[in-house]
């Protein structure tokens, strides 16, 4: 146990030293990190409870894509039955599912032959399992259209996806620094924006949908009588934000909507010097909506954000050059976020904040400095246990509970892995522990000692039976770690990193640098009798 | 230099004698600490009851805790906490789970911001929906039991099943003090807590490891030796060990307690309470002892030795026969 050949101890220092040394690119300032070649650029992050910062979870609302998707199937069957001519007494959303009533139960299999293209193979045609993302069945004259499980379950995938894009271009117009946009789970998205301190115009910003549609106002009727009575076929009544909210009746078809925008800008009114946002569309876009405003000169259009009424102005004259303005009564804030909102498009589905966690820069600091306070003075008060108990085999173990430390922050630096004030009480434990190998090595070199044996053949039978126990010691405590990283979250999943990380490293410095260290100094003194 | 010795070398301690005191405590703790589990319940922090906390500061000693009290609950939120801290202006407020689902409490925020005004300092905000922290709940619960779960197996095929289950018992008794703790002490039952729960189990199985380990290599050894004087022999050699061990966790534990700051707090003091007064106990004076109740026995080892060399033996002889 006690013989070391020069390249194995060689090795041993070796690996020490290089792991230790990877925690030195967290240590330097950002512009000597920078001037790093690649390999080298890797840090400990510090969590947010420790730089400040805010964490917000979104999730998909699959009540509203659920009712999405169904609305979507609706129109497509009234679409595909009108264009195959086959009549229906009803086509409705009943539950989870689309009713078509036909009127002729002779049409019943014309019907299902058609309303199947409608159901599309789940992940496409290339790659997709064969399953389709609806269910279609006839029963007498009514045919059944029911999105399937896997179909949504498909779709909210695709929606995260989609959203993490716009989420992404939305953030990075508020200039934050070094946001991290992730999934978590299948419908849910988790936002870190360290530094940010107050996150209700992030939240804000995140939690609209942002559709945008330009529709013409019905003037056949006043919204108040739409309201009281029954309103035409093809409109309904959408409020203003104003306060009290004002009610307008708006035709359903849509003239232009938000994805035929190229661009939006905040900017002032050069009339009224009011804020407001100017907005341009593509070919497209600028087409139709020349067209439509050619038509109806003298009638009010409404610019719809997310089923409000932004403003509802009269089109004067035809709008030919493609681009124009909004105008809401804006702050200079509203007008700014609104043109955010507008360029990074909308959302496929609404999302829902459904956890968030902000930490002032002020707690962030006051936590590290308690965490540098807790380890060195856990550290010194330890250290001086181990001198007082052990005399110069406590300063071995101090050494190596030393390397140990800087171990578990080079492993850190390498994962990338962030460090946690949960995290910085890991390593206070660590240190707590890790000399507990130390102390079961030489209690063991003890006991052999007073069983009569020669001080360097106790020494060598204390290494080989206290290993096997720290051995088995060390990997019940990691299996509790391993739990407590896969099953927990955030700061807690930092406790369970460094706690994980440093069983390891003190595994390997009992079994290696511990040993190398007493065995140098047998070599070197030769002792007849041990010193503990 | 004269070292700390703070163990005298051979101790020859009864412990094993000792459990007909430590059994009858161990289970009278542990039914007041169920009793208390059940009837006071668990403090349950944000991250399982869901809700809002703001942690606020007040700068040179504007604070007004009446005022905050008038103007909170002019606010109708229902149940709101204000619980001065630190005494350095600053105020932790909980307001309860609203109705109306996820976005209603996110309106929270927004109202007590606009109630207390920008001169504060918003040092921490936490808003927890309801479908998070159920989640958050059997997430916790889950990992308590899958963690036991596996340091059941891997101690099943490390040891003879006796000690698996031994470890186990008496794992479950640091669990259930330790909890009965938080619930009569009031500590914050949150997600840091399910790390303090999981670390104690680690730790408290790390320490009844070690002596057990020197169980069966003392069972290897000396076979005729009678049960209760090898057992105690095995947890007075390692002795020393547990003590020391005990002394350098307890002080970095203490450097957490003092100076670790609030945020980990209630998971120090869980700690300290779990490790340092539970774990250590529960090694020398539950978890040994009790192998004698598994049927761990020097004779029922020497007959399964012998039964074993008897099979070598015969199986030996048949290689023999058969060409």
């Amino acid at each position: 146990m006690l013989y070391f050949s020069k390249w194995k101890a060689f090795a041993i220092l070796a690996v020490s030293a290089l792991i230790c040394l990877m925690a030195v690119p967290s240590l330097l300032s950002t512009s000597a990190y920078d001037s790093l070649p690649g390999f080298l650029q890797r840090k400990i992050v510090l969590g947010l409870d420790l730089q400040g910062g805010s964490y917000i979870v979104l999730q998909v609302d699959a009540g509203e894509l659920r009712k999405g998707r169904l609305e979507q199937l609706r129109d497509d069957a009234r679409r595909v039955l009108r264009d195959a001519r086959i009549g229906y007494s009803g086509l409705n959303i009943q539950g989870d599912t689309v009713q078509v009533r036909l009127r002729d139960p002779q049409d019943g299999n014309a019907a299902l032959t058609q309303l199947r293209t409608l159901a599309a193979p789940i992940g496409g045609t290339l790659s997709g399992t064969g399953q389709l993302d609806t269910d279609v069945s006839l029963s007498g004259d009514t045919i059944a259209l029911a999105p399937t499980a896997t179909g949504i379950q498909s779709r909210t995938i695709q929606a995260v996806s989609q959203s993490i894009e716009i989420i992404r271009k939305r953030i990075d117009q508020l200039g934050t620094t070094e946001p991290s946009i992730q999934r978590q789970g299948a419908d849910r998205i988790q936002v870190q924006v360290p530094g940010l301190q107050d996150p209700s115009r992030l939240k804000a910003l995140l939690g609209q949908t942002a559709k945008l549609t330009f529709r013409l106002v019905d003037t056949s009727m006043s919204a108040q009588q739409a309201l009281q009575g029954r309103p035409p076929a093809g409109t309904e009544v959408l409020y203003s934000q104003d306060n009290p909210p004002v009610p307008y009746l708006i035709e359903q078809r849509v003239l232009v909507a938000g994805e035929d925008l190229t661009d939006a800008q905040p900017s002032f009114d050069p009339q009224t010097r009011e804020p407001v946002v100017t907005f341009r569309f593509n070919t497209n876009g600028a087409r139709r909506f020349a067209e439509a405003t050619q038509a109806n000169v003298g009638r009010p259009f409404a610019i719809i954000l997310d089923n409000h009424v932004i403003s509802a102005p009269v089109i004067r004259e035809p709008i030919l050059g493609g681009s124009g303005q909004i105008s809401g009564n804006f702050t200079v804030q509203q007008a700014n976020d609104l043109a955010i909102l507008l360029r990074a498009g909308a959302l496929p589905v609404p999302l829902q904040v459904v956890e968030e966690r902000t930490v002032g820069p002020g707690l962030g600091a006051d936590s590290i400095r308690a965490g540098l306070i807790a380890s060195i003075v856990g550290a010194s008060a330890v250290a001086l246990f181990m001198i007082a108990t052990y005399g110069l085999f406590g300063v071995i173990a101090n050494i190596a509970v030393a390397i140990n430390v800087g171990m578990i922050f080079g492993v850190l630096a390498m994962l990338g892995a962030t460090l946690t004030l949960p995290g910085i009480a890991g390593v206070v434990l660590t240190v707590g522990i890790a000399v507990d190998s130390n102390v079961l090595i030489y209690e063991r070199i003890r006991e052999e000692a007073r069983a009569g044996r020669s001080a360097i053949s106790a020494i060598d039978a204390g290494f080989t039976r206290a290993l096997a126990t720290i051995l088995d010691s060390n990997i019940t405590t990691f299996i509790a770690a391993a739990v407590l990283f896969y099953v927990g979250s955030g700061p807690v999943r930092g406790f369970a990193i460094t706690f994980g990380i440093g069983i390891m490293t003190t595994v390997f410095t009992a079994f290696t640098l511990t040993r190398l260290m007493v065995a140098i100094w047998v070599r070197s003194r030769r002792p007849q009798h041990v010193p503990i | 230099m004269r070292l700390l010795r703070i163990v005298p070398d051979d101790t020859k301690f009864d412990f094993i004698r000792f459990r007909r005191i430590s059994f009858p405590i161990s289970a009278f703790l542990s039914i007041v600490a169920l009793v208390a589990f059940f009837m006071l319940g668990l403090n349950f922090g944000i991250d399982f009851k869901g809700g809002t906390l703001l942690e606020v500061r007040y700068p040179n000693n504007t604070l007004n805790i009446a005022d905050v009290r008038s103007t909170l609950e002019s606010l109708n939120l229902g149940e709101v906490q204000i619980q001065e801290i630190g005494g350095d202006g600053e105020v932790l407020i909980r307001v309860a789970q609203q109705p109306g689902g996820e976005q209603a409490q996110q309106a929270v925020v927004g109202e007590v911001r606009a109630a207390l005004g920008d001169q504060v300092e918003y040092r921490r905000v936490e808003v927890v929906g309801p479908r998070v922290s159920q989640e958050l709940l059997s997430y916790g619960i889950v990992g308590l039991m899958l963690a036991v779960f596996c340091i059941l197996i891997y101690l099943w095929f490390r040891f003879e099943w006796q000690f698996a289950l031994g470890a186990s018992i008496a794992n479950f008794h640091d669990i259930v003090l330790t909890i009965g703790f938080m619930a009569i002490f009031r500590i914050d039952f949150d997600l840091t807590s399910v790390a303090a729960l999981l670390t104690i189990l680690g730790y408290s199985l790390n320490d009844t490891i070690v002596i057990y380990d020197r169980i069966r290599e003392m069972l290897r050894r000396y076979k005729k030796m009678p049960t209760d004087e090898l057992l105690n022999h095995s947890i007075n050699s390692t002795l020393s060990r547990s003590v020391i061990t005990h002394v350098t966790v307890t002080l970095a534990l203490l450097a957490l307690v003092l100076f670790g700051g609030r945020a980990i707090h209630s998971f120090s003091v869980t700690m300290m309470f779990g490790v340092v007064l539970v774990g250590t106990y529960t090694s020398i004076f539950i978890a040994s002892p009790l192998l004698i109740y598994l049927g761990v026995s020097t004779r029922a080892i020497a007959e399964k030795e012998e039964k074993e060399a008897k099979a070598t033996a015969a199986r030996s002889k048949a290689e023999r026969i058969t060409p």
